[in-house]
């Protein structure tokens, strides 16, 4: 059995990343290209926002110090947000946003499958609800990159600079910390080294109809999971926790 | 409900707790469409066990606090309990509650939610008004988490498809 701290780290990456990344497709609300895509947007972030939810409320019994979803989510520093760099990036284009969406959940969809065999009861149910979702969040960013990878000359090339700009942050997704690899040695979570042959097929088939091409990573960027973020991070908390920090103890 | 028998008693509070509509699809019960798993006593206090259909749906929380105001209005004591494990599918759709959505012009799921590893696995979903096959998906995410739009090219007619989970 993993120890309380490792399980709580580990759960902590795990939000962090929902959180983050649901804030981020949040920002397309009432700015997609068109009225589907602003529903599907929403829809995703509803997605990883409620999932953080559950993870942070359960995260929050494992550390026993009385903490909720909302102290968690809310009044935390920056350097204690454990989520890869990846998911702060910013949304930038279509393009980007299109490409982080399918890089994340390429990984979590497999995540979320191996960890419907958790030794864990609170996580098997998690993770149940999760695996479902992220197979829509893979289809619908899959056919999106397909779309402008093999679109117009113009969504092309915005498409292979967006592969050329992002690609670099996939490394962190497999980044074992401490935490993590003891959660993994108890059986509570899944080894996410163990899951980066079935990504690689997803991207390469998906790059593959979108006439994309992987490109050779030199200097991989990570620095998340130790809570070293990038300069984004700081203006994404100041807007998701201002009105907890105004008004400490707010609720609805 | 002073001195029921205890079997009577489980049954009615299930009859209560089955009855409260869906907030966003108002013409099905929770019942139907399965997020009401059970409602068990604990000693005097009716404890109804309800599953979130989405992760992120904003109406888990209302439906929970719907669920404990019948009861408590049919003069039980009362409280909801979450549970995620085993989670919510559409299987658990009753027949009845498929007839009932597709009556109020939303497409049931199709099939077995078997299909989710099916990359780009297209679906054929019949149109909820004149019954045609002929139908096209205009958007995989919809009005609320667990529908998608559809239109039909027989009758012009757009509908919301209940997602197969």
């Amino acid at each position: 059995m993993a120890g309380s701290a490792d399980l709580f780290a580990a759960l902590i990456e795990l939000a962090d990343d929902q959180l983050i990344l649901g804030h981020r497709l949040s920002e397309w609300s009432g700015r997609a290209p068109i009225l589907e895509e602003d529903l599907a947007l929403s829809n995703l972030a509803l997605d990883l926002i409620g999932g953080s939810r559950n993870i942070y409320t359960y995260a929050g019994l494992v550390e026993g110090k009385g903490r909720d979803e909302d102290d968690l989510a809310y009044m935390r520093l920056e350097r204690e947000y454990l989520n890869c760099l990846l998911v702060e990036r910013g949304n930038d284009d279509f393009a980007q946003t299109m490409l982080r969406q399918l890089y994340f959940a390429a990984l979590m969809q497999p995540y979320w499958q191996a960890a419907l065999a958790s030794n864990d009861e609170t996580i098997r149910g998690i993770a149940g609800k999760a695996v479902k979702e992220m197979a829509y969040h893979v289809r619908h960013s899959a056919e999106w990159v397909i779309r402008l990878g093999d679109g117009t000359a113009q969504s092309a090339e915005k498409m292979q600079a967006a592969v050329v700009e992002m690609h670099p942050f996939t490394e962190e997704l497999f980044t074992m910390s401490e935490a993590a690899r003891a959660c993994a040695k108890a059986g509570s979570l899944p080894d996410r080294e163990s899951l980066r042959a079935e990504w690689s097929r997803t991207i390469a088939s998906v790059f593959e109809q979108a006439l994309l091409t992987v490109p050779e990573v030199r200097f991989p960027q990570s620095g998340g999971r130790q809570g070293r973020h990038g300069e984004e991070m700081g203006h994404i908390l100041a807007e998701l926790q201002y009105v907890q920090r105004t008004h400490p103890g707010l609720t609805w | 409900m002073v001195s029921l028998a205890t079997n009577d008693r489980a049954a009615l509070a299930w009859e209560v707790a089955a009855s409260v509509p869906d907030p966003e699809v108002p013409c099905v019960t929770v019942a139907d469409l399965g997020i009401l798993r059970d409602v068990r006593f604990e000693g005097d206090v009716a404890v109804a066990r309800v599953t979130p259909t989405y992760s992120g749906c904003p109406a888990t929380l209302a439906i929970e606090l719907a669920i404990e105001t019948a009861l408590l209005e049919a003069g039980f004591q009362a409280r909801t309990e979450r549970v995620f494990s085993p989670a919510w599918t559409t299987d658990w759709i009753t027949e009845e509650g498929r007839e009932k959505l597709r009556a109020y012009g939303i497409a049931p799921p199709v099939s077995g939610s078997n299909s989710i590893r099916a990359l780009f696995g297209e679906t054929v979903v019949a149109c909820p008004k004149c019954g045609s096959d002929d139908t096209e998906k205009l958007s995989e995410f919809g009005s609320t988490a667990c529908k998608a739009q559809y239109r039909c090219i027989a009758c012009r007619e757009p509908f919301d498809y209940f997602k197969c989970i």
